[in-house]
Order: structure tokens, then sequence, then C-alpha cells
């Protein structure tokens, strides 16, 4: 039987969006509980792509194929593999958190607020499943018009220049590796199919300049040191939503170009560079661990933690053995919830107080009991703290890039101790200590919808921490294919 | 000598010749009824042109058919090209009424001068002799520098028109003595025999050179490429919005024919020189086009950038059709192709952005200036999201058809060894892609400061709406209107 299950899962909430958009913004309530049934059918109709996920095959599953631009032999193909799937999941999953955080706060074209994150939804979907370069860029480019649209709209006071910022970095990346991929199309003979691509025969040369310019195009999207400064001014600028969605997809799709594109398409080039990948990721972990520790601004610090995060998945990637990538794909997803988890909690109490800084805050635990005890175990992941999902992502890097160089696996290490100290000391001067001034000893503690948001994620973080088994089962036998072609040369 | 005299078939020129009666019609019925009832002008210029329409689709019969002593010809490619031409003067026509009318500017003349501009492109689009080519060109062009002039109350549209003319006559000498050089060289003044000689290798080779280099000097003026563009971003600004929009459309689709016609058709034997003047004149444009128009804070000079910069995008597939002086018909097909791609989606989104501006505008007001888009999402979400959609188009972002256009215009280039060009011609793209943000900016991010409700007319609203609604459906599904021109192509070549 043919599944059109990746395809529910791409147009469902793009589909679903022009109805939001339609009833515009003075019919409130009907519009977040649209929203919502959007959201949770777009959540709904990816949950098949686990229950019926085949562990024992790294070929692509849910495969669907459909010619598009015949001129150029483009085909509509989606399918999914181990290492795709999950973030499918993870996407729709947030896409329900984002609309029950935006419930109440976005008071401003709530309809617009709504529809697009929907639209970017369904647009990312399409980027984890798309197996047809064009198609795959497509998506890539398209999703920055609803970012765009949604950090310059609903952001902070300084939007405009963090969402020209966003959209101008971003598209510099994607344009080089437009020229990339039709390169690839003319040397393969006519196709965009990237599996077909896994098996293209590519001189030294060449491949350096494709891995460099997927390098551009991916390293801004995680983003990596050096072209993370972007990602700080949008994380800050953007509405809490927005700030969500970045932080838990958006930066996956840089890290998944690499596995999808850079390691199976150029592996010799891969290798080559790889050094020069492994110190980018050690600066990116280590010094931007520092930039994170002296941030004044909350978001501004989990926007470093972000990026220092990401620099543990290319790690990952580059160390080239199991245990590493698997390492670096849960990582990925571990990442999407806690970030999310600490953007929301930073989200919660910008809406009552509306000050990211640090500096505002101070013993909110005790008016805000329970909405504490939720963001120090973020923190806890954040930094982390075995038992939570923080933990098996970067134990497995570390253990990988230890089995790969001593030394790498010890600078590696190093955010342990980094990583606690920047989360846990913000915790100390937000969450703990006396009352720091009135307006925190008004604050109210959460509501049933906000508890009910980041409980969801708790739970996720947790029980991804104690029993990651069902997560990593469905990465190995793609994990293993990935790394079969990384090893053999192209040459 | 009258025996000589053979009566031409007229079958395939039918289009044209019905164009010119009705044009009497409409002269004649402006006289009449001019003062008391405009819209009958009007409402005869739009059924001639699909009347037009309905006996291009009639004569059109896949063949190439050479008439009037083979300086005229009827193929797959005129009809085509000119099909998208009445599509774009109907358009141009619909959105532009009500502005005309509430400047008094819809007189009989508009009409008849724009239906003879109409002409002209015809004209040029089913030239297949050099004297054909200019008369056409001659009789667009002076068309519209009329109707640039059209309203005479304006010093600014006076100026433009006068530039328009001295600048656009010189371009013409330009042409005309290229085309002699080039006759003088071959023996030949149709296009088919210059071919012919070329192939034939018996020509001197320094007069050709010479010659071509003014051909294509005439051919860039009239496609606005750097450093012919001069001329483009003061009529772009001064001549009635309505006419800007009209120049910005299915001129540059005759301008296309032109160069296709003299470039590819008649001196392909001198591919390898003319490709390497058009590689030098797309690289130019592409960027002072896209970083012009950043400084712009008029939307009509911006727009004049853009399309500088999109003509430069647009000749990237003329120049890449020989590759290495090797002729392989399939990648000459694809490259051109490609070209007429870009121009036939160029023109969709040009019309859209004028339409935009000409929505806004209302009775004593030109809402041309960049402010005027402020908080649009405020005052009209639909319009914006419209505005949205063609600005991102034209920045190349996908799904919108000006993504696809950039895609096969880069993909031609990149095969045919551009590879550098093409990296120069995406990183102006980002920097294009700059100002085109900025009008999404403004819609969206900052509040309105004129709260006036929009009094475009239902006829606007209703065409700007398909007009935008197409550039997102043809991108969403790119594949019918490339293949046509691909067709198209492989047909009549």
């Amino acid at each position: 039987m043919k599944s059109q299950l990746l395809s529910l899962a791409i147009w469902v909430p793009i589909l679903g969006a022009l109805p939001v958009f339609w009833l515009g913004s003075e019919r409130r309530t009907l519009v977040r509980w649209l929203s919502l049934a959007v959201a949770i059918t777009g959540f709904l109709v990816t949950i098949p792509l686990y229950t019926g996920f085949d562990t024992s095959t790294a070929g692509m599953q849910f495969f669907e194929q459909v010619p598009w631009i015949t001129r150029f032999n483009v085909q509509y193909m989606l399918g999914v593999d181990g290492i795709s799937m999950p973030f499918i999941l993870l996407n729709s999953l947030i896409t329900v958190l984002v609309v029950l955080a935006g419930w109440e706060v976005i008071e401003d074209k709530q309809a617009q607020y709504m529809g697009a994150f929907l639209v970017m939804s369904g647009l990312m979907n399409g980027i984890f499943c798309a197996l047809d370069g064009v198609l795959f860029y497509v998506f890539f480019e398209a999703s920055l018009i609803p970012m765009y649209i949604i950090i310059g709209a609903w952001g902070g006071p300084n939007r405009v220049y963090a969402a020209i910022k966003f959209f101008l970095y971003t598209l510099l990346g994607s344009l080089l590796m437009l020229v990339a991929l039709i390169w690839l199309f003319l040397e393969s003979g006519g196709s965009f199919n990237i599996l077909d691509w896994h098996h293209l025969r590519i001189g030294m040369a060449p491949q350096i300049l494709i891995f460099i310019a997927f390098l551009v195009s991916f390293a801004v999207k995680v983003p990596m040191w050096p072209v993370h400064t972007w990602l700080p001014d949008a994380h800050v600028e953007a509405p809490t939503g927005g700030s969500v969605v970045l932080a838990a997809i958006a930066l996956k799709l840089g890290a998944y170009g690499f596995v999808r594109f850079s390691l199976p398409i150029v592996p010799d080039a891969s290798h080559h560079l790889a050094p020069l990948m492994i110190a980018l990721s050690l600066i990116a972990v280590i010094y931007i661990g520092f930039v994170a520790l002296v941030q004044t601004d909350m978001k501004k610090l989990i926007a470093y933690s972000s990026i220092s995060h990401m620099g543990f998945v290319t790690l990952g990637f580059f160390i080239f053995n199991q245990i590493g990538i698997e390492g670096a794909l849960v990582q990925m997803i571990s990442h999407g919830f806690v970030s999310a988890a600490m953007f929301l909690c930073v989200g919660v109490m910008y809406d009552r107080m509306h000050s990211r800084m640090i500096a505002d805050y101070g013993g909110v635990v005790n008016t805000m009991p329970k909405f504490s005890a939720l963001f120090v175990f973020f923190a806890m992941a954040n930094s982390g703290l075995p038992a939570t999902s923080g933990f098996v992502g970067e134990f497995m890097v570390i253990l990988g890039a230890i089995k790969f160089n001593f030394w790498v696996g010890f600078a590696a290490a190093t955010t342990l101790i980094l990583g606690a100290a920047y989360t846990l000391w913000m915790i100390k001067r937000v969450v703990f200590g006396a009352v720091g001034n009135d307006h925190v000893a008004k604050l109210k503690d959460i509501g049933g919808r906000e508890f009910l948001v980041l409980g969801l994620l708790a739970v996720c973080v947790l029980a991804m921490g104690l029993y990651p088994f069902p997560f990593t089962e469905v990465m190995h036998a793609s994990v293993d294919n990935l790394l079969k072609h990384v090893a053999a040369s192209k040459l | 000598m009258l025996q000589n005299f053979v009566m031409p078939d007229l079958y395939p020129a039918a289009p044209e010749i019905f164009l010119l009666l009705m044009s009497f019609l409409v002269l004649f019925v402006d006289l009449v009824f001019g003062a008391t009832h405009r819209w009958i002008a009007a409402m005869l210029t739009v059924i001639t042109l699909l009347g037009c329409a309905a006996l291009t689709l009639v004569t059109s019969d896949g063949q190439t058919t050479l008439t009037f002593s083979n300086m005229f010809v009827d193929d797959l490619l005129s009809d085509f090209l000119k099909l998208m031409s009445y599509l774009a003067v109907i358009m141009m026509l619909v959105y532009s009424r009500q502005y005309l009318s509430d400047r008094g500017l819809d007189r009989g003349e508009f009409y008849v001068l724009v239906l003879y501009a109409t002409l002209g492109m015809m004209v040029m689009i089913s030239a297949a002799s050099l004297l054909t080519m200019y008369l056409g060109l001659e009789l667009m062009s002076l068309s519209l520098y009329g109707l640039v002039a059209i309203d005479r109350e304006s010093r600014r549209a006076t100026e433009a028109a006068m530039k328009y003319f001295v600048l656009g006559a010189l371009a013409s000498g330009l042409l005309l003595y290229g085309m002699s050089m080039i006759y003088g060289a071959t023996g030949s003044l149709e296009i088919g025999g210059v071919a012919q000689a070329l192939y034939q290798g018996h020509s001197e080779k320094p007069v050709l050179i010479f010659g071509l280099v003014f051909l294509v000097a005439g051919i860039a003026f009239k496609l606005g490429l750097v450093p012919f563009h001069m001329w483009i971003p003061d009529v772009y600004h001064g001549a009635p919005t309505a006419v800007t929009m009209f120049i910005g459309s299915a001129p540059k689709l005759a301008a296309f024919a032109m160069a296709l016609r003299l470039l590819v058709y008649g001196l392909f034997g001198l591919a390898m020189d003319w490709q390497k003047m058009l590689l030098i004149m797309a690289v130019l444009s592409i960027g002072l086009g896209n970083l012009a128009a950043i400084a712009q804070s008029n939307i009509k000079r911006m727009l004049a950038y853009s399309a500088i910069s999109h003509m430069g995008y647009m000749v990237l597939g003329l120049m890449a059709g020989v590759i290495g002086g090797q002729i392989d018909p399939f990648t000459a097909v694809n490259a051109y192709s490609s070209a007429l791609y870009y121009t036939v989606a160029y023109v969709l989104m040009s019309l859209g952005a004028f339409g935009m501006v000409l929505l806004l505008s209302r009775a004593g007001y030109e809402a041309e200036n960049l402010e005027d888009f402020k908080g649009l999402n405020q005052r009209s979400p639909w319009f914006a999201a419209m505005m949205l959609i063609i600005m991102f188009s034209m920045a190349g972002i996908p799904f919108f058809i000006g993504f696809f256009a950039k895609f096969a215009v880069l993909l031609a280039a990149i095969k045919a060894g551009y590879t550098a060009v093409a990296v120069i011609a995406v990183m102006f793209s980002l920097i294009g892609a700059f100002y085109y943000l900025r009008v999404v900016k403004l819609m969206y991010f900052d509040a309105p400061v004129d709260s006036a409700p929009i009094a475009a007319g239902l006829d606007l609203r209703v065409m700007l709406s398909l007009n935008g609604l197409a550039i997102a459906a043809f991108g969403l599904f790119p594949d019918a209107v490339m293949l046509v021109c691909t067709t198209t192509l492989m047909r009549s070549l």
C-alpha cells in the first residue's frame, strides 16, 4: 500500500493554516482552538511513523514519489529513515506546545501568529523527509519566510534588525548550497535524487568545494562558531514561540544537513576537513560556554548554551564512529526538548515581568514554587545531569570522542563543568535566594495550561534520560548505513 | 514591374492586420464618444486584444511560416510570445483603468498608443528580417515615448519622455548602424540569410564583429542592461504608474524576442563572441541593479533597478546556449528556454508589483514611496500577503515562480561552465533579497502612516489577487509553464 503519511505530515499543518489566516484576528477563541486542532492533528498523523517504523532496515520508509518538475527531473520524493523520523515527531509535538504557549500572551494578530507557526511546522517536516535535492532546498528556504515574519512582527524592540540578520545570514548559506546542488545534478547525469548522489564518484577538488558550499549553508543554520552571531540576536528578539521553534527544530536542520548531504556525498572531503570541523566544534563548546557564563540576559544565555550544545552535535558527527553519531542524534532530540523547555520557562517569567534580565529577578521560588521546580529540573537537564536526556547524548559523544582521540574527548568533557556553571549560576540568581524586589513578590505561579506544556516536556526529558532505548533503537540501522557510506571513498 | 508583384500570404499576419484595423475603429469611436463615454475605447481595446489572441490561436499550426517575402515569420515562439504580450497588456489595462480615469488620462490617445505599441511588439516578435525588426522596434518605441508623456501637465513625465526619446533614438541609431554592417558583411537583410552566410563562412569577420557590437548594444538598451540602463530608473520613475507598468511588462517579451531573433536565429555563428559580451553585461546588471536598488526610497525606482538586475539574470540563460564552440541543440534549447521562462516569470511579477503601487494610489495621491507600504498588513492583510508573495518571488525564494526562474537560468549557466558567474549571481541576489525584505518589513513590522481605506475598484483587486495567486501557483506547480517554454523553443529553433 502506498503511504501518504509524510505528505500528511507536511500538508496538514500548512493547509490547516489557511482557515486560521482566513478567520482573522477578531475571532480569537475560534482561532486558538482551530490552531490547536490543526497542530494536534498534525502531530497525530506523525505517530504512525514511529509505530509503523521498521527498525531493521536502513532504507527509506513511507516512501512517496511523484514527478514534480519533469524538465529537470525533479521529483516530489519523500521518505524517512531512522535519522530523520524522530525529528518529524519532535517538530510536530513542539508545534502543539508552541500553539499552547501563545494561547493568551499573543494579543496582536493572533491568527497570523498561529498560522505562521503551522506553516513553519509543515515546511520543516518537509525538510526532514525530502529526498530530492530541489525539494529539500525549496522547503529549506521557504521556512525562512514564516520565521522572518514571526521574529519581525512579534519580537522585541530590536526585532527588525534581528529578523533581517536572521534571513540574510541563512540565505547566504543556502544560496551556495543551491549552486552545489545544481553541480551535483549535472555531475550525476541529471538526477536530483539525494540517494543517487550517495553513490556518486567525485574527485577530491570538487568534493572539497561541495563540502565548503554545504558547510557554509549548514554551519550558519546550526550555528557553528564563527557564523553563530545571528542566533543570539534572533533568540533574544523573537517571541517565546519563535525562540522555541528556532532552538528546538530550526537549529537541527543544519545538523541534519550534515548527515544527509555532507557526510555521505563527499566523505573524502569530510575526512579531510574533519580536523577543522572538530576544532570549530570544540571552540563552540568551550569558548561559547564561557560566553554564556557572562550573559546578563536569560534568553541570550540559553541561546549561547544552544550554540555550545550544537557544537557537541557537530563534534559527534565528525569523529566518525557509531556511538559518536548516535550520541549526536540523541543530543539533537534532547536539546529539542530541553531548549524548548528553557525558552518556555523564560517566556513564562517574561510574560509576567516583561524582563529577561537576570538582575531583575531573585527568589522566584518563593512566589512560584511549581514553576521553579520545573525550571530547576530543565536547568539540570541542560547541564547534563544523569537521568535526564541531556546526559545521554553528551555522554555518548564524549565516549565516542575519547575513542577518537583522548584530548578531544577531554576538551569536550569540559562542557559538563561549563554547562553546569552557567546554567546553575543563572538558576541561583533567578530562582533562589530572597525575594529580589516587589515585582517578584507579586508573581503568580503557573496556571494549568503552562503546567501542561512544561510538564509534558519534563516527562519527555525524563523518559529519554532514564530509558533512551526507544530513541536509539530506530537509529541503529540508519547510522550503520551512514557509517558505511562515510567509510567508502568516493574518489 | 507589376507582374513581379506577388500578393503575400496575409494569413500568418492576421492578428497584426486585425489589430491595425481595430485601432482605426478605436480612434473613430473615441472621436465620436470620447467626450461622454470613455469606457467604450477601453472596452474596444480589450476586445481587440482578445480578438488578436483568438486569431493567434486560430492561425497557430505549430509550423514555421514565412511570408511578406521572408520578412515576417509565424512560428510557435511568435505565437507564444504574442499571447503572453496580449495577456500582459490586458492585465495592464485592467490594473490601470481607475488610475487613468482618476487622472483624466483615459483618453483615446492612450488606448491607441497602447495598441500601436502592442503592434510594434508583435512585429518585433515576428520579425524575420533586420528591417522588420527595426520597423517593429520603432513603432513600439515611438508609441512608448508618447505614452510616457501622456500626462502633459507633469514636468517629471515630460522630462522622462524626453530622456527616453533621446537615449532611445541613440540606441535605435546604434542598432541600425549594426544592421547595416551585418548587411554589408553578409549581403542579406533576412535573418535566415544572415545565418546562412555565416554558416558558409565567406563573410569578413572584422566587419561582422563590428556590426555585432552595435547590434548587441541596441538589444542591451531595450533590455535595460548595464551600461545601457541609464534610461530605466528615470523613465520608470517619471512615467505615470500605469505606463511604467506597461513599459515594465510586455516590451520585455518583445526585447527578448529581438535578442533571440537577432542573436540566435541570425548570428548563431558568432555565439562565442556575443556570449562574452552578454556575460559582462549580465554580471554588471546583476551587480549594479541589486546594489543601486538598496538606496532607493521610491518604489518605482526600486523596481526599475530590480528590473535591471532581473534582465541580467535572464541573460545568464541567453548566454549559455553554446558551450565551448560546440553546437548542441539540446543545450541550446535548454538555455534559451530558461531565459524565456525567466522573462515570462518576470513579466508576471513585474505586473503584480506595479499593480500593488496602483492599488495604493488613489485620486490625487501617488503611492510611490516605500513609506506608503508601511503597515499594509493592518490595512489589508490579503493584499499585504499578495505583496509578500511578489516580493519573495522577486527575491528568488521558493515556493514562488521567481525561484524556479532563477533556478533554471542558474542551471543553464552552471551547465555552460560559468560556475563562478553563478556564484557571483547568487551572492548579488543575497544583496537583492535585502531590499525586497525591506518592503515586507514595512508591511508587516511597521505601523501604518496612512490609514485611508484602500480605494481601488473591484477589477483591480480581483486582478491583483489572481496575479499574486498565479505567482504562488506556478511556483508550486512549475512544470507546465517550463514545458511550454521548452516545447515552444524546441519546435521553433
